[in-house]
C-alpha cells in the first residue's frame, strides 16, 4: 500500500473527527500524566531517601561496646567491654576484608562560646579518614580535620552547618575562633549541608569535630564511643562481621558467640533494605499510574468501536470503491495509535512542565526536602511510552479486525 | 463482458436459508444498456451485488471480462471494484463529513493516482457531470440530484468499464431524475456498459434491454423496451 494513500484517507477522515478524538485524547493524556506523576515523584522520593540514608555514610558498618550476657573462660556475665584506639590497628591488620577503620569519641553537652554566645552542643573527636565515611564534605574556604591536625593535636574545630549557624549566623566562620570549655579552637570549615535520614548521635549538622588526639588529651576519654569501618566487598558485610567478633572476642576475652558483648549497626544492609523498600513503593505507584493509562486506554477501545459501528456505512463505501480489507484495517489502527501517542505526549509535556514549576517552588520546608525533586528519568519516559505502544495497538487492534470483518454489503444496507 | 451461469445466491443465517437467487444465467455484452426490472425481493439487488463483486455467488460460475470472480481474493475484488466497477446507489452513500471534491477523490486514492493528476481527474469527473463549481461543497450543502452526480462522478473517477446504478433515481424528484437519466444515456454513448436497476418506467423505456426479474429467476432476459 503506498503511503500517500495512508496519509491522504487516514489524515483527511482523522481530521474530520475532532470531537470524539479530542475527548479520547484527554484520556490518554490525564493516563499518560498520573502515570508520569506518580513515577516522577516516586523517584524523587527515592533519589531523597537515597541520599538521606548515605547521609549517614556510605558503606559503612558502626560498632560499639557493650556488656557480655555470657561467662566465658572465668569471667562471669555483665562485664563492659569497652573499645580501644589499640583495636583499631589490631582490627586492620588481622582482617584485609576491612577497607578502613576509624575511632570515634563523642562527648555530649560541651559548652561552646563565640564573642559572648555560649550554647551547649556535641563533641566529635575524629580521624580524617571520618570525612568520607559519613559524608562530610567541607564547604569551600574550609576543610575538615587532617593527618597533621592529628599528629600536632591541634586546637582546630570542624562545625556542622546548622552549629555554624546558630555560633555565627551569617557571619563568616572560618579563621575565628572559638571557645571550647574555655580553650581556644581555631575553624577550619563548614560542613556542606546534607539530607540525613538515620542518625546515632544526633544530625551531623549540628556537630563540633575535632582531632581525636586533641579530644583525648583534653577531656582523657580511656575508650573509643564507637569504630566505623568500611568493608573492601559490600556483598558480604555479615562475613566481616563475624570476623571482626571473633578477632575482637579473642582480645577482649568474651564467647565469639556472645551477640551482646558487641553491637553492629550495619549501614550497609540498611541501606540495602531502604532500597528495597523504595523500590517496591515505585513498582506501586508505577501499577497505579499504569492501571489509570490502561483504563484511558479501554476508553480508546471503547470508542472506536462505536466510531466502527457508526462509520459502517462508510467502512461499506470505501469498500465498494475498491479500499482493500488492509486499509480499513490500518485506517483504525492508525486512528488509536495516533490518539494514543498525541495523548501520550501532550501528557508528557504536561508533566514536565509541572515537575519543573514544582522544582522551582521556594518553599524551605522538611516535607518537601523529604520529597525531593521529581525527576522525569529516561527510564521513565521510555517505560510510558512502551505502556502507550502496547496501550494503543490493543485499543486499536480489535476494532481495525471488527472493521475489516464488515461485509461490504451489510455494511451498504446499515442504517 | 459478463456471463453468469447457473448463479445462486443463499442467505444462511443460521435457523433460515432464504435463496435469494435460483440459477440465473445472463450474458451482458460490452456496450449495452440494460435495465433490471421487477418486484421487490425478487433478488434485483443481490444480482447486482454479485454483479459488482461485492458479494461472491454461493454455487455457480461468474465470468468478469473473462476472470473467474468465485476464485478470486478479497484483494483482487477489491481492486476489480476500484477499476473496473463504478457503483451509484439509491442513497448516493457520499461521505457525509467530505466535500464533493473529496468524495469523488476518494477511489482515485485507493487506485493510488498522484497528486496533480488526481487532482485533474476530480475535477474533470465533476465538470462532466456539471458540478465544476460546486468541489468544495459538502453532501449537506447539495440538493439530491446534486448529490447524485457527485455519486456518479465518483463511480467515474477510475474510468470503469462497468457502471452499475441501484435504483439511481428513487430518492429524485422527477425533474432531477431525468437530469440523472441523460448522465446514463451519455455514458452509455461514450461506451460504457450501464446497468440500471430500477422501477421507473422512464429509465427502463431508455435502455436496450430489459431484464425481469421473479422469485430470484430471470422471468425475461431480452424484453423490448418498446413493449
Amino acid at each position: 500500500m503506498s503511503p500517500s494513500i495512508l496519509y491522504n484517507v487516514f489524515i483527511r477522515d482523522f481530521r474530520k473527527q475532532r470531537k470524539r478524538m479530542l475527548l479520547t485524547l484527554v484520556a490518554i493524556l490525564w493516563g499518560t500524566m498520573s502515570i508520569m506523576l506518580l513515577l516522577a515523584f516516586g523517584e524523587g522520593l527515592k533519589v531523597q531517601f537515597m541520599k538521606g540514608t548515605t547521609g549517614l555514610g556510605q558503606g559503612i558498618v558502626i560498632m560499639w561496646g557493650g556488656q557480655t550476657s555470657m561467662p566465658y573462660k572465668g569471667f562471669g556475665k555483665g562485664r563492659r567491654i569497652h573499645l580501644y584506639e589499640h583495636d583499631l590497628e589490631y582490627l586492620k591488620k588481622n582482617i584485609p576484608a576491612i577497607r578502613e577503620i576509624a575511632g570515634e569519641y563523642i562527648r555530649w553537652s560541651v559548652a561552646i562560646k563565640y564573642k559572648d554566645k555560649v550554647l551547649t552542643e556535641r563533641i566529635n573527636g575524629v580521624y580524617p579518614p571520618y570525612r568520607f565515611m559519613r559524608n562530610m564534605e567541607p564547604q569551600s574556604g574550609g576543610r575538615m580535620v587532617n593527618n597533621i591536625d592529628i599528629d600536632k593535636k591541634r586546637r582546630v574545630a570542624f562545625l556542622g552547618d546548622g552549629a555554624k549557624e546558630r555560633l555565627f549566623g551569617q557571619e563568616e566562620a572560618v579563621g575565628k575562633t572559638i571557645y571550647i570549655q574555655s580553650l581556644p579552637f581555631k575553624v577550619v570549615g563548614v560542613m556542606q549541608h546534607k539530607v540525613q535520614m538515620n542518625s546515632y548521635q544526633g544530625q551531623d549538622e549540628d556537630v563540633i569535630i575535632i582531632p581525636a588526639t586533641t579530644f583525648v588529651t583534653i577531656f582523657g576519654d580511656p575508650y573509643l564511643d564507637n569504630i566505623i569501618y568500611t568493608p573492601v566487598s559490600l556483598d558480604d558485610t555479615k562475613a566481616v562481621e563475624k570476623e571482626v567478633m571473633r578477632f575482637m572476642a579473642a582480645k577482649h576475652k568474651f564467647n565469639p558467640e556472645d551477640d551482646d558483648a558487641l553491637s553492629f549497626w550495619d549501614v550497609i544492609e540498611s541501606n540495602r533494605v531502604t532500597g528495597t523498600i523504595l523500590l517496591g513503593i515505585e513498582i506501586f505507584l508505577g501499577v497505579i499510574g499504569a492501571l489509570t493509562l490502561l483504563i484511558a486506554g479501554v476508553g480508546v477501545a471503547n470508542i472506536m468501536y462505536v466510531s466502527i459501528k457508526e462509520r459502517t456505512r462508510e467502512i461499506g463505501v470505501k469498500m465498494a470503491m475498491g479500499a482493500r480489507k488492509i486499509y480499513i484495517v490500518v485506517q483504525f489502527l492508525l486512528e488509536a495509535l495516533s490518539i494514543t501517542f498525541l495523548g501520550g505526549f501532550f501528557g508528557m509535556a504536561f508533566t514536565y512542565i509541572m515537575t519543573e514549576t514544582f522544582k522551582r517552588i521556594p518553599i524551605e520546608s522538611s516535607v518537601f526536602d523529604l520529597m525531593g525533586k521529581p525527576t522525569v528519568s529516561m527510564e521513565i519516559g521510555l517505560l510510558v511510552i512502551l505502556i502507550l505502544g502496547f496501550t494503543g495497538l490493543l485499543s486499536g487492534f480489535f476494532p481495525a479486525l471488527r472493521a475489516a470483518s464488515v461485509n461490504p454489503v451489510d455494511a451498504l444496507r446499515y442504517e | 463482458m459478463i456471463r453468469m451461469s447457473r448463479i445462486k445466491k443463499v442467505y444462511d443465517t443460521g435457523k433460515v436459508s432464504f435463496e435469494a437467487l435460483r440459477g440465473i444465467d445472463l450474458d451482458v455484452k460490452e456496450n449495452e444498456y440494460i435495465a433490471i426490472v421487477g418486484p421487490s425481493g425478487s433478488g434485483k439487488s443481490t444480482l447486482m451485488n454479485l454483479m459488482g463483486c461485492l458479494d461472491t455467488p454461493s454455487d455457480g460460475e461468474y465470468l468478469l471480462e473473462g476472470k473467474r470472480v468465485n476464485t478470486l481474493t478479497s484483494n483482487q475484488l477489491a481492486d476489480i471494484r476500484n477499476g473496473m466497477i463504478g457503483f451509484v446507489f439509491q442513497a448516493f452513500n457520499l461521505l457525509p463529513y467530505a466535500s464533493s471534491y473529496e468524495n469523488v477523490e476518494l477511489p482515485l486514492l485507493f487506485s493510488g493516482m498522484r497528486g496533480k493528476l488526481r487532482k485533474n481527474r476530480v475535477i474533470e469527473v465533476l465538470n462532466k457531470v456539471g458540478l465544476g463549481d460546486k468541489l468544495a461543497n459538502k453532501p449537506t450543502e447539495l440538493s439530491g440530484g446534486e448529490m447524485q452526480r457527485v455519486a456518479i462522478a465518483r463511480a467515474l473517477a477510475n474510468d470503469p468499464k462497468l457502471i452499475l446504478a441501484d435504483e439511481p433515481t428513487g430518492n429524485l424528484d422527477t425533474r432531477s431524475g431525468m437530469e440523472i437519466i441523460n448522465i446514463f444515456d451519455e455514458l452509455w454513448q461514450s461506451g460504457h456498459t450501464v446497468i440500471v436497476i430500477t422501477h421507473d418506467v422512464n429509465i427502463a423505456g431508455r435502455c436496450q434491454r430489459i431484464i425481469k426479474l421473479k422469485d430470484g429467476m430471470i422471468h425475461n432476459g431480452n424484453g423490448d423496451p418498446e413493449k
